[in-house]
């Protein structure tokens, strides 16, 4: 097969629509004033912020005055968190419930918030990478302020139970926020039917630029400030709008919902393809549920090949992916998430994320099929723990079973 | 790919003297699954001097590079001057590891030690105990985010 260029890393950053480039070009070239200048050209950029507040809110199943910009899901995540959590603490509520595998947008927030007095329950993720909302009813305390846990995950791609979360929080009358970074756009997404009080988005993960995303915050709740100064966002956050940034957000999503339901069935089809390729490869495992993950995410470890290798040497080949072995982050530690589903470390080390979205092609499927076995073969080949497994010095741990 | 010199990717993509030696006067082998770095080094030896060396290594680009370029700066050397390989020559010899991989061209060092090691005592041979620490406890390296 012809070499090519396949970006499978779309839980990273994606490429951004022409829809979302199109709608950013006028902000740049003629609407360019400022939303608070009272002249002609300041009231157009207003115009544009009011549609596109309207526009997102419609597509989230909220009211425009519940949407706050923000510069993107990192952002959304620190100040949701906090503002909850500034809440309970004025009511005596110190208690926080989160889980294991959070993005750490989340779980650093709750690192600071630990250090401030607060308590932090993270549930332990089951193996499949899900929780249930039952195991969120039994760590609710009195004292809870907060629940939050994320939609879907950025490396495994499970999709948690959040309408059931939502409606327990709603019983016990705690506030509940999920991080929807990754599913926003992937999958349907609608805060009133999901029982969600607060939100967080971000337009890079769905075709929009970086560096902008926004959270949802229901009406009554008050939300506090991050960013002090001007009194945009209705005083919830200052700065000058990122005007050309939210209207390219706002295009990409609404053509992201457009498509839903017809990239869900083909990006969903695609990545069972390559899971069922992928796992003729001997002593292989999938990381995370195999039904209920995102449409576009593989997770898979290989036993015996670590997984920065895997990612340069399927770069070698045009493939750009990802992995949750310690190599690339920096730190010895293997992914927080891998290891959440209680995988062993030299598994987690192992492991390659692939995550597709509509702007790959079922070729793109084949290269990586036909290209990533060999990858694979060639990072055992140079393994002195894949020598140990197959001359039986030590156990194998996967045995091209799925996991979970 | 700029986090990696040329020659990292180089001896990473081509890796010089990948293998195992069946009858090899030493083995060394130092690192854990658990941090995701083992490397593995055989060795033949004649007459003091290391006439054949092959590695095998578990770990991230980095490591195998430095497997790759450590091996081939003892090929053919006295077990001597093999012994005076240090991390840092490795790692300048590759053009330099970012900072938080050093650790990959201290496990080629001390994996070679280990495998000179083995070779001494296997053989009987009296060897200075000071020559030969305990090999890193891979704790202690860098963690930085
Ligand atoms: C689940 C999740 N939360 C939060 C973020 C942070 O979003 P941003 O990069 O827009 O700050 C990301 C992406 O990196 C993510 O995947």
């Amino acid at each position: 097969m012809e070499k090519r260029t396949v970006y499978a890393d779309n839980a990273a950053t994606t490429a951004m629509s022409m829809r979302a480039i199109e709608a950013m070009t006028p902000c740049f070239m003629k609407i360019y004033g400022n939303p608070s200048s009272l002249h002609s050209i300041g009231q157009e950029a207003k115009e544009v912020l009011v549609d596109c507040r309207e526009r997102m809110a419609a597509r989230l199943g909220c009211k425009p005055e519940e949407i706050y910009f923000t510069s993107g899901g990192s952002e959304a995540d620190n100040q949701c968190i906090r503002s909850a959590a500034l809440l309970g603490a004025r009511k005596g509520k110190r208690h926080i419930v989160s889980t294991a595998f959070e993005h750490h947008a989340v779980l650093h927030t709750l690192d600071k918030l630990k250090k401030e007095g607060f308590e932090v329950t993270l549930l332990d993720v089951h193996n499949n990478g899900l929780i249930t909302a039952e195991e969120v009813r039994a760590a609710i305390r009195p004292d809870t302020c907060l629940v939050t846990v994320m939609y879907a995950n950025n490396e495994i791609g499970t999709i948690q139970p959040i309408r059931e979360i939502g409606r327990v929080c709603r019983e016990m009358g705690v506030i509940f926020h999920t991080d929807a970074v990754q599913a926003v756009g992937h999958i349907p997404v609608n805060v009133a039917e999901d029982n969600v009080d607060m939100l967080s988005l971000s337009a890079h993960k769905f075709h929009g630029p970086k560096g902008v995303g926004a959270l949802y915050c229901k009406k009554g709740l008050p939300l506090s400030t991050l960013i002090e100064g001007g009194a945009q966002e209705r005083g919830k956050r200052a700065g000058t709008e990122n005007i050309a940034g939210i209207a390219g957000m706002t295009a990409a999503l609404e053509e992201a919902c457009e498509h839903l339901e017809e990239n869900m069935e083909r990006l969903t089809k695609m990545r069972d393809r390559l899971i069922e390729g992928l796992k003729k490869i001997p002593y292989s495992g999938l990381n995370g549920d195999a039904k209920r993950r995102l449409p576009g995410n593989v997770n898979m470890s290989f036993e015996g090949a670590e997984g920065e290798s895997l990612i340069l040497y399927a770069s070698a080949e045009g493939i750009c992916l990802s992995s949750g072995s310690a190599c690339t982050t920096a730190s010895l530690q293997p992914s927080h998430v891998l290891m959440s589903l209680g995988l062993p470390h030299e598994v987690a080390h192992c492991s390659l994320r692939i995550t597709l979205a509509d702007t790959n092609s079922e070729e793109d499927v084949d290269y990586m099929l036909e290209k990533l076995p060999k990858v694979v073969e060639r990072v055992r080949n140079i393994s002195s723990l894949w020598d140990d497994y197959v001359s039986g010095k030590i156990p194998h741990v996967l045995g091209g079973k799925t996991q979970g | 790919m700029a986090l990696y010199s040329e020659k990292v990717m180089d001896h990473f993509t081509n890796p010089r003297n990948v293998g195992v030696i069946e009858d090899a006067d030493g083995v060394g082998e130092v690192g854990n699954a658990v941090c995701g770095d083992i490397m593995k080094i055989y060795l033949k030896i004649k007459d003091g001097i290391i006439e054949d060396v092959k590695f095998k290594t578990f770990g991230c680009g980095s490591a195998i590079a430095s497997s790759s370029m450590a091996t081939e700066m003892i090929k053919g050397k006295p077990l001597s001057q093999a012994l005076e390989l240090t991390n840092k020559a490795v790692a300048e010899a590759l053009d330099g590891l970012p900072a938080h991989k050093m650790h990959c061209s201290v496990l080629a060092e001390e994996a070679i030690r280990a495998a000179i090691k083995d070779y001494y005592d296997k053989n009987g041979i009296e060897y200075d105990k000071s020559q030969f620490p305990e090999p890193h406890d891979e704790e202690e390296h860098p963690t930085e985010e």
